[in-house]
């Protein structure tokens, strides 16, 4: 381990998580909305290995380059206003990734609202566009809290359809322990890989349900010396991404 | 050309109670705010507002004019969660009909073109069909016999939208990065309303942007009025940013029933003038 792997954060162990989501996606718009490191995730994998992924500056702007969190976009390739996302939905050229309240074992989330439907205990969001993101684009979720609140038996609401229910594809969760995807024969969560520091007792505590846990798991790759400067450097100089993982 | 230039009461006042109400907009942006904080003064009740929800769902709610709401969401953006509509919801005071966003546009289109449905295969596998039982599936009657869902038209009685300019006879631009679906909301409605930041001439349009910025035309539009700084607090680029402190003060005051009745006193209630000179008042003092 060199010196710079050595102060590798969670957040940033997270962010290239989530940047490896988008590996072999192509020319297509990652929307990463769940959060900064998502977000920085996708700028990341833009950055490096995913130079003809599409991104936006958190608006309705396409940039022309990866831009720093915050930021808006200093050259402008194309623009997205919320119907086109909507549209853009429906034809597919698209990687969305969501921040779940709920999500259980086949990848069923909700983000409407705890409780019974007709009469909530907690309202929410709404389910905004869960139902078409995940019927019909590749989905991922990021949790940045993993808690058996979260990761739960059952969700109050299907907002988002998991594999059991039509989903086009759910790819992986990555939450701040670990990261988690459904290459089981029945697509039930399994456990990919726990970020350094992480065991496997730790991540099943955590989680509400019986999660698949292969024989060997592996630890979750640390970002390279690029990637790093690329993140500390350029794309989130603020270091955003630390307040949302704190280390 | 006649003008279709109204006051905000005049607007208010050709509404009724029991209507269905488009508002557009999106989230905490671009919001008729003028026009809905005139409308919680007023004795109408018993709407079916129909939006991608902000602040003005909220306050709707928390004037008590909403039956039902029919919506994807509702969300300050900044600041996730809306108080109000979060208590309505909780409490069991209004009713809900909740769509994704994507099958809400289809809904906006179908109006907007006079067709009863347009299909579409998102609702399919979620809750959401089993939350609205109204909704119908099809098939397709083409070789792929692909089930979708038929989203109805979300027709309304009347609509109300917030632009940039807008001139007397009723034509409306945006200048911000969105149009949201204020078209399509102005053209699903049997009357619209539009309420702006500024008044121009027919011809100053091209001096504010291009000609892809008209959005709504005249041929939609039942009356106009003038609102300065109406969309506040929500975001009205590039005429102002969402008031994110004032949106703060709002959130904290609509969470707590004390600070509601001191905010809804200080705020809201008087009319428009009055609630422009008690923003301007606060912002002196918070500076």
């Amino acid at each position: 381990m060199n010196a710079a792997t050595h102060t590798v954060t969670r957040a940033e162990v997270c962010a290239a998580a989530c940047a490896d989501l988008f590996r072999g996606d192509g020319e297509i718009v990652a929307a990463a909305v769940a959060g900064f490191v998502p977000m920085l995730g996708s700028r990341l994998a833009r950055s490096t290995f995913a130079p003809d992924l599409l991104t936006t500056d958190g608006g309705p702007a396409l940039s022309g380059e990866p831009v720093p969190l915050g930021a808006s976009a200093a050259t402008v390739e194309g623009w997205l206003p919320f119907r086109d996302h909507l549209w853009l939905v429906l034809n597919g050229r698209r990687h969305v990734v969501m921040g779940p309240s709920q999500i259980d074992a086949h990848g069923n989330t909700n983000i409407s609202c705890i409780g019974e439907w007709e009469r909530p205990t907690r309202q929410l969001l709404g389910v905004r566009g869960g139902p078409g993101n995940t019927l019909l684009n590749p989905t991922s979720y990021w949790v940045p809290k993993h808690s058996t609140r979260v990761f739960t038996e059952k969700v109050d609401m299907v907002s988002g359809v998991g594999w059991d229910r039509g989903a086009h594809e759910i790819r992986r969760v990555v939450s701040n322990l670990a990261v988690l995807d459904f290459d089981t024969p029945d697509r039930r969560m399994r456990l990919r890989s726990v970020h350094p520091g992480v065991s496997v007792a730790d991540v099943a505590a955590a989680t509400g349900f019986e999660l698949i846990v292969p024989d060997e798991v592996p630890e979750t790759r640390l970002p390279d010396a690029g990637e790093l400067r690329i993140m500390r450097e350029e794309l989130d100089p603020k270091g955003l991404r630390e307040r949302e993982v704190p280390s | 050309m006649s003008s279709k230039v109204l006051s905000i009461e005049k607007v208010v006042g050709s509404l009724e109670s029991g209507m269905t109400l488009g508002i557009g907009g999106w989230g905490s942006r671009r919001k008729p705010m003028a026009l809905v904080r005139a409308i919680c003064l007023s004795p109408i009740t018993d709407l079916t507002v129909v939006t991608y929800g902000g602040p003005d769902v909220g306050l709707l709610c928390a004037a008590g004019k909403v039956r039902r709401l029919v919506t994807a969401f509702v969300t300050m953006d900044s600041i996730p969660l809306e108080p109000h509509f979060r208590q309505a919801r909780q409490s069991g005071t209004i009713e809900l009909t909740e769509y994704d966003e994507g099958m809400f546009m289809f809904g906006l289109y179908a109006a907007a073109h006079r067709l009863p449905f347009l299909p579409t295969p998102v609702g399919l596998g979620s809750d959401v069909l089993r939350n609205n039982p109204e909704l119908k599936t099809i098939r397709s009657p083409y070789e792929d016999r692909r089930e979708l869902v038929a989203v109805p038209a979300l027709t309304m009685d009347a609509a109300l939208v917030h632009m940039n300019r807008a001139d007397a006879r009723g034509n409306a631009q945006y200048l911000g990065p969105d149009p949201y679906m204020d078209d399509l909301f102005a053209k699903a409605a049997d009357r619209t309303y539009v309420s702006c930041e500024r008044l121009v001439d027919t011809e100053d349009f091209a001096k504010e942007g291009p000609v892809q910025s008209l959005l709504i035309s005249r041929a939609h539009v039942t009356g106009v009025v003038e609102t300065p700084n109406g969309a506040h607090f929500t975001d009205c680029a590039p005429d102002f940013g969402r008031d994110e402190k004032f949106q703060k003060l709002y959130a904290q005051s609509a969470a707590d029933p004390e600070k509601w009745a001191e905010f809804s006193d200080r705020f809201l209630s008087g009319d428009e003038a009055a609630y422009q000179d008690a923003v301007r008042v606060w912002r002196e003092e918070n500076r």
